[in-house]
């Protein structure tokens, strides 16, 4: 049987964007103020596992540090199709950087038992550092394949995966177990379905935090988080209307002699 | 204290819901609103979602859920598409009278089919002569033997040219005070789809008129009790009929008050956007007040329902209140866009096309306030 391990994130909806403030003391994101789902690229994460499973004997985990609130996004994976979910809340917890978030994230694998593949998204909508999956998989001392776009061949071993690069693909050979995160060229995402949510009914999610996990308070949340967010502030947007005049062609000319002096084009 | 909060199962339907709408039924408005015919994509999607099966018994391939969660998918779904939700509230009109009265035959018969969208269903009640009075309708059967010999006509029927699985009322010939409710499906004789509407709104449902004409039916094909069809096709509509409704002209006010505060935060007059304008806020609270109004109503009624508890009253109160408030707020939402209102590439315009269909259906406003006098004389 494959084990595989999907990491997603609880995120504040990107659709509320607009409406997403930052705290002015503490320079975090106010998540409470906009509802919480699964970060975007980990629903690729999920796909992945799930169209693995309709073809092998495989047993999917979900797991996802965050708030108690974090549990409803593992429990909308149980529904779509995960065998297990996992959340990792504790007070201590909180306020983790990327390398804290994956540190727990590792510990919590660990105490899942075995594995042979990791997917997460390749980012998140919110932090976006792009380094929680390569650093789970440090900690794990497994090898990790970035921005995968497309699963070439694989068996019980080995896999060959295409990664995304700015013009093309890097074509990689890994073996299992290894970690891989996900770009949304990979596949698309399926939506909940009301039997699936029905199924989930019975599908417990396991609740872990510092004490369950046996870490120390330094090592996570804030405390062992080695990078410090110093400023953040949200843009400001404002629009001005200019009116052009002239032919339908001095127009044009205009336009694009504006939008080139603007470094728009 | 009463607990007005859904369940955390309920608020991932209402996600799945919304999801389905946005990503398998948007793409497809347009081509509905021009051509203004039945989107067999959509359709076929609303099956593979699971969307006819809400409230259809676990035994018979349904998911066994209640009305609570069928308003939750008809509102979700009327956001998006009040038509799409009009064809998917009228399919469960049509299940409902099997689920409810049919023998264990019948519902083994039709039921999973329903359930997968494989069959499609409607109710036929209306007629020239009686829609919210049943007892006006002039289709009449007479017994053969076994058979029941059909003979009429009916008209403003939702899903008349899509659907293979029908219920129909009509009336004894010799006996005026005896209905049968009978199942028609497609392979029977004697039974046809004829004219197709053309309606101001709800553009992509199908209405039509079916004529029946020495149509043959079993007489397993019975609803209910054979003289007491009445009962059958009332419990369907006072029900389900008037529920679904709610569920429709919920997700239209919705779609109102979304597309108006995108709107209004988005048109500048005088240097600010409309937003700013105390005029404009008092509409946009008008529409929410009627909401929230409306989603208490509504969500109570079915909550009822799902007790077991008769909710026809309920639901006659929250349709007319839901369905008046749709119709207020598109025209608010048309207001509120000013000439963009009037223009169709702007949602809003649809809407309210949409809302003047949504009033009548599955009875109008006044018929409700009939309803509601005889409750509080009662």
């Amino acid at each position: 049987m494959l084990n595989i391990v999907v990491c997603v994130k609880a995120v504040p909806d990107p659709k509320e964007a607009c409406n997403i403030k930052i705290d002015p003391n503490t320079k975090t994101l106010m998540r409470c103020e906009v509802p919480l789902v699964i970060n975007p690229l980990d629903k690729n994460a999920m796909e992945a596992a799930l169209q693995l499973k309709a073809q092998f004997d495989a047993h999917i985990s979900v797991l996802s540090m965050g708030p108690p609130e974090a549990g409803n996004i593992v429990k909308e994976c149980l529904a779509l199709g995960a065998d297990r979910g996992f959340l990792l809340s504790d007070p201590a917890f909180g306020g983790a950087d990327a390398y804290a978030t994956a540190f727990t994230l590792a510990k919590g694998i660990e105490k899942i038992g075995s594995f042979d593949v990791i997917f997460c998204g390749m980012a998140s909508s919110d932090g976006s550092t792009e380094w929680v999956g390569p650093e789970i998989a440090v900690f794990l001392n497994i090898p990790v394949v970035t921005m995968v776009k497309e699963i070439v061949e694989f068996d019980k071993e080995w896999w060959k995966v295409k990664a995304s690069l700015e013009n093309g693909y890097r074509l990689m050979q890994v073996k299992l177990p290894a970690a891989f995160t996900v770009t949304r060229d990979l596949n698309t995402p399926r939506t909940l379905s009301f039997s699936g949510i029905i199924k989930a009914r019975k599908k417990e999610i396991t609740r872990w935090g510092l004490k369950e996990l046996a870490v120390p308070a330094e090592a996570v949340g804030l405390k062992g988080s080695p990078t410090v967010v110093s400023n953040l502030s949200a843009t400001e947007s404002k629009r001005q209307v200019e009116m052009i005049s002239g032919t339908r062609e001095e127009k044009v000319e205009q336009l694009v002699q504006k939008l080139t002096d603007a470094g728009v084009l | 204290m009463i607990d007005f909060t859904f369940t955390e199962e309920q608020e991932m339907f209402r996600k799945a819901a919304r999801e389905f709408a946005e990503t398998q039924v948007a793409p497809h408005v347009d081509e509905m609103e021009k051509t203004g015919e039945v989107s067999d994509e959509v359709v076929k999607a609303l099956g593979e979602a699971e969307m006819m099966a809400i409230t259809i018994p676990e035994e018979y391939g349904g998911l066994g859920l209640g009305y609570t969660e069928r308003m939750i998918a008809v509102e979700e779904i009327s956001r998006v598409s009040v038509a799409t939700a009009m064809m998917l509230q009228v399919f469960a009109l049509g299940i409902e009278p099997i689920a409810k009265f049919g023998s264990e035959e019948l519902k083994k018969k039709y039921l999973p089919g329903l359930a997968k969208g494989e069959r499609l269903s409607t109710t036929a009640v209306t007629e020239a002569t009686g829609g919210s009075d049943p007892t006006g309708i002039r289709s009449t059967y007479k017994k053969e033997g076994d058979n029941f010999i059909l003979n009429g006509r009916k008209c403003f029927i939702t899903n008349s040219h899509i659907s293979d699985t029908i219920t129909v009322l009509a009336k004894d010939e010799e006996n005026p005070k005896a209905y049968c409710a009978f199942v028609l499906d497609k392979d029977m004789e004697g039974w046809k789809a004829t004219h197709k509407e053309h309606k101001v709104g709800m553009r992509g449902c199908n209405t039509g008129e079916l004529a029946f004409e020495n149509c043959r039916i079993p007489a397993t094909q019975v609803l209910g009790e054979e003289g007491k069809g009445l009962r059958v096709t009332m419990a369907a509509i006072g029900d389900v009929g008037r529920g679904g409704m709610v569920g429709v002209a919920l997700g239209l006010q919705t779609a109102c008050l979304e597309e108006s505060i995108k709107f209004a935060n988005e048109r500048i007059l005088y240097g600010k956007p409309i937003a700013a304008l105390q005029t404009i806020q008092n509409k946009l609270a008008d529409m929410k007040i009627d909401l929230e109004a409306g989603r208490l109503l509504g969500y109570r009624a079915a909550a009822m329902q799902d007790k077991g508890q008769r909710s026809s009253n309920e639901f006659a109160v929250a349709k007319y209140y839901t369905t008046e408030a749709c119709q207020r707020a598109a025209k608010m939402a048309v207001d509120i866009h000013g000439g963009y209102g009037c223009m169709e590439e702007y949602a809003v315009s649809r809407y309210l096309r949409d809302s003047y269909v949504v009033g009548p259906s599955a009875g109008t406003s006044d018929i409700m306030k009939v309803i509601i006098g005889r409750w509080v004389l009662s």
